[in-house]
């Protein structure tokens, strides 16, 4: 096992795929000779040179889709987009292209790319630059999504990621690039719709995931404590498809519930989670169950409004205690 | 048929006289290619007049020495991709018109098992990439083939199609920036039938000609009439032996006519029936009978009988599309992600 920080975990993933298959390139903006905007590219392009580690001009709407492009001629890309409030320029070749190429050709073409980038709060970005679109995405057939808390499971996911003939969405929280972690050593894989119970308890299930899970498990032995209720905190990882088993065993042991998660609250990921939890778990549940999610506001500047509009210790504990009665 | 000087230091004046040296048997092929589209797309407009064919639906007709001469420029493991005015467009690639035809009905023996419809025509193995149905949408998605082709190191190209309508499409600029920049092997089309469904290209564009805007991009360009095969032929003919040459894209604007309306939804009232008169006088077909009977390729009792041939054809293509099994409904979640 190595300590290894967020970002770096990715890298190895993307270089030991890259070592792996040579139609494995990385195309995106600052990924090459800038090092990465986040650093998650450093030395790639000293390693594997320009042919395979590629800048591009800041036009999400083109080169996302020129990449999506090369993979159904044959090539598995991995495109950075600097953050997902960016890549909604891109849908059109998500969404339109990557996600209906194998449908809508009777299984003639796939289309395995790789869409990663930062998403999330970074802290005091405002408005156009913090948001969580994942429910943009795990809303369309087609798609997997991924989107990781600890640099173990980035590190496998992403692997697994690449090696996947779909197209697949890997959401990093911007604020996890630094967070430290154990990660195997050696090949390291987890595979995509498996999620992980990050810890085990017995009076509510938390389910949580990317910088929302990291925060609670470094909360939630404090607040068991605290709360006299011993948490299970249950990371999906995978946001489509869902590990509803892995979600429903839990459910089981405590009959109690609460999702946490950064998006907006209207159609976000933890109300489809929510959905099938009543629809196949209702004889489980001892109670309704909760949700805290941002606020459905734009998010505004000042870290002062930041902290109330996101998840935050009082909102989720006051969402504990009613899921507990308590 | 509007013609315009060239402008700008990628201009190009291609060679003219190609097409006349083909083998006989080869023109004698794009001729009956042309009229068998032609006949085809007669079959599709009164199929979907029956209600045999549902949805949007855009006839080719008109447009034929393009499709015809971009094809005979192609080799088969070159990369053609278009829109959704396609079937003439995959007849010319060597998709069966059966299995069209079929697809147009929503069978199980379409060449999409009944997915697809008249916009989402594919047949990769015949190098014929669909079939996409957003405005624009194809031209960076064929740019990335063409980076793949480059990046595999294979000789072949990418062609791609795509209207007068879709030319201000922002991602259609960014991919000629990154088509120039990284040097694909791309030839782009824009067949320029002058009119966006229903809106005539003048009122929404700030130039014409349109080719001239790849001028900006460093991209080598020209037009040519797309109602005469020989002259498409051969302009198509320089832009694949540069691009395949040089890894380098083309833009090559196709000056043309769509005798029908937008899709078969448009009465066409934008034009008036003296225009439409007009433009039917320039009609790829009799102008490509006339060259082949007055160089003494052929006569005009065998063109006859090549269309005679091809309307009876057509018929029992229908005939076939309509006895063709129903997809089973297993098919609606067979294909959305690819099994493990």
């Amino acid at each position: 096992m190595a300590q290894l920080l967020f970002r770096d975990a990715l890298n190895q993933a993307m270089s030991e795929e890259m070592e792996r298959d040579s139609r494995v390139y990385l195309v995106g903006e600052e990924v090459a000779q800038y090092d990465g905007a986040y650093k998650v590219s450093q030395g790639m392009l000293a390693r594997f040179g320009e042919k395979r580690v590629i800048d591009t001009p800041i036009a999400e709407l083109g080169f996302v889709a020129v990449a999506v492009g090369s993979a159904l001629g044959g090539l598995r890309p991995i495109i950075e987009v600097m953050t997902y409030n960016f890549a909604i320029l891109s849908l059109d070749a998500i969404i339109n292209t990557a996600a209906k190429a194998h449908q809508m050709t009777a299984g003639q073409l796939s289309c395995p790319i790789v869409l990663r980038g930062a998403t999330g709060a970074g802290g005091a970005l405002a408005a156009q630059h913090s948001q969580s679109l994942e429910s943009q995405y795990t809303h369309i057939p087609g798609l997997i999504c991924l989107s990781p808390s600890t640099p173990a499971d980035a590190k496998g996911l992403l692997k697994s990621a690449i090696r996947d003939p779909n197209p697949v969405i890997f959401f990093e929280h911007e604020a996890l690039y630094s967070a430290k972690g154990e990660v195997p050593d050696g090949e390291h894989l987890v595979p995509i719709g498996k999620g992980d119970i990050k810890r085990e308890g017995s009076d509510v299930t938390i389910i949580a995931w990317s910088r929302q899970m990291k925060q609670l498990i470094e909360q939630a032995d404090a607040w068991s404590e605290e709360l006299g209720l011993d948490i299970e905190l249950v990371d999906p990882r995978t946001l489509r498809p869902l590990d509803m088993e892995l979600i429903l065993a839990s459910v089981k042991k405590t009959g109690r519930v609460v999702i946490v998660e950064e998006g907006f609250q209207f159609n976000h990921v933890g109300a489809e989670i929510a959905y099938r939890i009543q629809r196949d778990g209702f004889d489980l549940l001892d109670a309704p169950v909760e949700r805290v999610t941002s606020i459905d506001v734009p998010m505004p500047y000042s870290p002062a409004l930041e902290k109330l509009v996101l998840p935050n210790a009082d909102r989720i504990k006051a969402a504990i205690r009613a899921v507990c009665y308590k | 048929m509007k013609q315009t000087s060239q402008l700008g230091a990628h201009a190009h004046n291609f060679p003219r006289g190609r097409a006349a040296e083909l083998p006989k048997e080869t023109l004698l092929k794009m001729y009956r290619d042309m009229v068998e589209q032609r006949r085809f797309e007669e079959a599709t407009g009164r199929a979907y007049g029956l209600g045999k064919i549902m949805g949007f639906c855009h006839l080719y007709i008109g447009q034929e020495a393009i499709s015809v001469g971009a094809a005979a420029a192609l080799r088969p493991s070159d990369v053609m991709m278009s829109a959704y005015r396609i079937h003439a467009q995959a007849m010319a690639r060597g998709v069966p018109p059966q299995a069209i035809m079929d697809e147009l009905f929503g069978k199980a023996t379409g060449c999409v098992q009944g997915l697809g419809g008249s916009m989402h025509i594919f047949d990769i193995a015949k190098g014929f990439w669909g079939g996409w149905g957003l405005v624009g949408q194809q031209v960076p998605t064929a740019a990335g083939v063409a980076f793949a082709q480059k990046y595999q190191s294979t000789s072949n190209i990418t062609m791609v199609f795509f209207g007068d309508g879709a030319v201000h499409q922002g991602a259609i600029h960014e991919t000629f920036n990154l088509a120039s920049v990284w040097g694909l092997p791309i030839v782009f089309v824009v067949e320029n039938n002058q009119y966006g469904m229903g809106t005539a290209l003048s009122r929404v564009s700030s130039l014409e000609p349109l080719h001239e805007m790849a001028d900006a991009y460093k991209i080598r360009h020209y037009e040519f009439n797309g109602m005469d095969l020989l002259e498409s032929y051969d302009a198509f003919a320089d832009a694949v032996d540069y691009a395949r040459e040089h890894s380098r894209p083309v833009y090559l604007e196709a000056h043309c006519s769509r005798f029908r309306g937008h899709s078969m939804s448009d009465p066409g009232k934008y034009r008036t029936k003296d225009q439409l008169e007009e433009e039917k006088a320039h009609d790829p077909i009799p102008g490509f009978a006339a060259f082949l009977v007055d160089c003494g390729v052929t006569t005009h009792e065998a063109l006859e009988a090549i269309d005679e041939t091809a309307k009876a054809g057509m018929k029992l293509i229908l005939e076939r599309a309509e006895a063709a099994p129903w997809p089973d409904p297993e098919l609606i979640s067979k294909y959305v992600l690819v099994s493990p």
